[in-house]
């Protein structure tokens, strides 16, 4: 491949070039990275931010809620730490989440684990919308299944709404939130399993099990949470893979055959570099990914790179969210163990008789810690200022559980990430700007799943029962932003992952989606990623044909 | 993770200070009845004010608020007046006052003597975690018995 590269005019000092360049650290990043490395090419991952450090995360210490709320806030904003890019949504009633660090939005996850269903890919050919896939569940099983082996999952096996598949360990415990929960679905009728967790309920491969500490959403101290940094990290840095934190990439060079021939970063001194590299792999994710492809601009790609479609930022989808809570009599679990639980799959999949296509799926969450409970109860009108403040906190303490909706986004070319006009991060790299609105089909679903859910809380003895929807802080599904399909005119990479612009640039995170399912993401953003990296393995010789 | 540096928000003033712990005062009374202090016990007040970094503006412009529907200072008004001008604050700045919540609510509910009265070890969750009951599965066979329900999707 020719690299005649257009460095000399800039002041960057330039790196020794490398086979493959992979950008961001996060889930999918690792999965890449890992599964590259038997090749033994020159790998490196440049990663904005840093490693974290187990024994700082906020479970360890008395003010756990607290920290949960500041260095360790979901909010890239709210943290406004060094390795945070700020991101605009003032536009969106969802607000964005993420982590940015070694292990990317894992770090933080709850690590609710589902798949995507065989029906999610064909939503064009069954439901009359959006696109299906180029990928069906049947591709992408082999790498669901090395993904749950290399995260750690535990499931039970039998699920009556999946294809059948293998359990690794015995699932995250009922308690009494599964417990009840369950009843109430019995009793109604209606589907509900143990999650899939990318939880160790035993010890797995040199980690421990998880102790309930119920604080995955802030990093696991114990280790028991499938965090990329914990999983896929570990085995791709012993085989040689290169991962250099805080470095930032500005943007993707380009040379006069409209092939990529490295990036521009900035590291952890503030110092431009420029690194070659014959492949480059984006992971930064639904957001991330197309700020750095916007922001690689250029006289040749003057619409930002990879984007002869236009379709670069387009299609956001976040998987608006419902969450309804109740308060039960007795105790239930509060803020002991995983705060993922139980899951229920009875109004995934199109049902004609109800206001909308597509579905949803619950996630049943135990309770929340004092601090929570006070400021929801607060929030919620269910808390007094005054007096009778600490009797309402206690009937609510230790007494609330529920359950959130996590509702499909459909595919819309208006919601959109931009770079803002206004706004930089600490390298005067443009920040992401949101554009984010929901759509009929989605608030019809939204009102659907908030109906049910008070069934459902009823049904099983719950009383003072809130919700809200759209939740507005759970903007942390980030997918669509760079779709992958056939057709050069309709989608940003093709099936197997590389641009159809540019023949070395890959694009591996939640960006490729094509619509979102109604399930959390991970799992199958980490087995695109994996087949992605088979595909490039396996086409090596005529990769840039 | 880096921990945030060069957070310049200066310190609350001295009168801020008061403001804000009169409405803390009013928002988590002490209790006799269950054997807790206010949020405006000294050790607690001192705990907010060393975690409000963050919030530091909107905290301000909160006691701005305050002040002005108080017509002067809050805390000149009488207990009952301060009560009653704090609820006219909840009703028409529930976002400001929801900052002033979580600040007063995360240390709060992290000091031993609540802990304790809540019935919470005064320990953090790491390492010694905590049970939660395994459960039974056999509460699946309706769901089992059902049986499948994914959609063909060939
Ligand atoms: C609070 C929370 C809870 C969640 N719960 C769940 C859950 O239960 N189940 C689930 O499936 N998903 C969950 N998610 C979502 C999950 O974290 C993401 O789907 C997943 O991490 C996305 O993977 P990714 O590879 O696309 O991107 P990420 O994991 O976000 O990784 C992107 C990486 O790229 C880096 N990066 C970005 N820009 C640059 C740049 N310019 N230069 C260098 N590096 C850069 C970032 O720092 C980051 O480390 C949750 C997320 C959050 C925040
Ligand atoms: S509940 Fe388990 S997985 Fe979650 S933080 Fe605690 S030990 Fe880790």
């Amino acid at each position: 491949m020719s690299s005649s590269l257009d460095v000399e005019k800039d002041t960057a000092a330039m790196n020794d070039p490398v086979d493959v360049l992979i950008i961001g650290a996060g889930a999918s990043g690792a999965a890449v990275a890992w599964s590259l490395a038997e090749t033994k090419m020159r790998i490196v991952c440049l990663e904005q931010g840093d490693w974290t450090k187990p024994s700082d995360f906020p479970s360890t210490g008395r003010d756990w809620e607290a920290r949960a709320m500041e260095d360790y806030a979901i909010s890239p904003n709210r943290r406004g730490l060094p390795a945070d890019y700020p991101v605009n949504d003032d536009a969106s009633p969802i607000k964005i989440a993420n982590y940015n660090g070694v292990g990317g939005g894992t770090v933080f996850y709850a690590a609710h684990f589902p798949r995507l269903h065989p029906s999610d890919f064909r939503v064009r050919s069954l439901d009359g919308v959006a696109d299906d896939w180029p990928v069906d569940y049947h591709t992408l099983e082999p790498f669901y299944e090395l993904n749950d082996r290399m995260m750690g999952v535990s499931s039970l096996a039998g699920d009556p709404a999946y294809p059948e598949k293998k359990a690794m360990m015995p699932p995250i415990p009922m308690g009494r939130t599964g417990k009840t929960f369950g009843t109430a679905m019995n009793h109604l009728g209606w589907h509900w399993w143990p999650s899939d967790a990318a939880i160790l309920t035993e010890d797995y491969d040199g980690r421990a099990a998880c102790i309930n500490l119920g604080q995955c959403g802030s990093g696991c101290a114990q280790g028991a949470k499938g965090a990329t940094d914990v999983t896929y990290w570990q085995e791709a840095l012993r085989s040689r893979v290169e991962l250099r934190t805080q470095c930032r990439v500005s943007r993707i060079e380009t040379n006069e055959a409209g092939m990529a021939t490295g990036v521009f970063y900035f590291d952890a001194d503030n110092k431009e570099v420029f690194q070659p590299a014959e492949i480059v792999i984006m992971a930064c994710n639904g957001i991330g990914t197309p700020r750095i492809l916007l922001n690689s601009a250029s006289e040749r790609f003057p619409n930002g790179l990879a984007n002869s479609s236009g379709l670069v930022g387009r299609n956001l989808m976040l998987h608006p969210y419902a969450q309804m809570r109740g308060h039960f009599d007795e105790k239930m679990d509060g803020y002991r163990g995983a705060p993922i639980c139980t899951w229920s799959m009875e109004f995934y999949e199109t049902d004609l008789s109800r206001e909308f296509l597509r579905g949803y799926s619950y996630q049943f969450s135990r309770g929340i810690g004092p601090v929570r409970t006070a400021i929801t109860g607060m929030d919620d009108g269910l808390v007094p200022w005054g007096e009778g403040h600490h009797a309402a906190f206690r009937r609510l303490f230790d007494h609330s559980a529920g359950m959130v909706s996590i509702c499909e986004d459909l595919p819309e070319e208006i919601n959109r990430v931009t770079l803002d006009p206004q706004r930089c991060d600490s390298n005067g790299i443009p920040a992401a700007k949101i554009d984010y609105r929901l759509s009929d089909n989605t608030r019809r679903m939204l009102d659907h799943s908030v109906s049910r859910g008070i069934e459902i809380l009823k049904a099983a003895g719950a009383h003072t029962i809130t919700t809200k929807a759209p939740l507005p802080y759970a903007g942390w599904h980030l997918m669509g932003t760079a779709r992958m399909g056939t057709d050069p005119r309709r989608s940003v990479v093709n099936e197997w992952g590389r641009s159809h612009d540019v023949k070395n640039l890959f694009i591996v995170d939640g960006s490729i989606f094509v619509t979102s399912g109604g399930v959390n993401p991970t799992s199958t953003i980490q087995a695109l990623a994996l087949y992605i990296a088979d595909q490039i393995k396996s086409r090596i010789y005529e990769l840039f044909d | 993770m880096t921990k945030s540096k060069d957070r310049t928000s200066d310190e609350l003033s001295h009168s801020e200070r008061k403001t804000l712990r009169c409405v803390v005062g009013h928002m988590i009374p002490l209790s006799l009845e269950f054997g807790v202090p206010g949020a405006d016990d000294p050790d607690i007040f001192a705990d907010i004010l060393r975690s409000i970094d963050r919030d530091r503006d909107a905290i301000g412009e909160a006691l701005r608020m305050i002040d002005t529907l108080a017509h002067g200072r809050l805390i000149d008004l009488p207990r009952t007046e301060q009560a009653r001008c704090l609820l006219d604050f909840r009703n028409e700045h529930k976002t400001l006052a929801g900052v002033l919540e979580a600040a007063a609510a995360r240390c709060y509910y992290r000091d031993d003597r609540v802990m304790a009265s809540i019935n919470m070890e005064a320990r953090p969750p790491f390492p010694k975690g905590y049970l939660v009951e395994q459960g039974d599965w056999s509460l699946l066979d309706p769901v089992r018995a059902r049986g499948r329900i994914f959609r063909d999707a060939n």
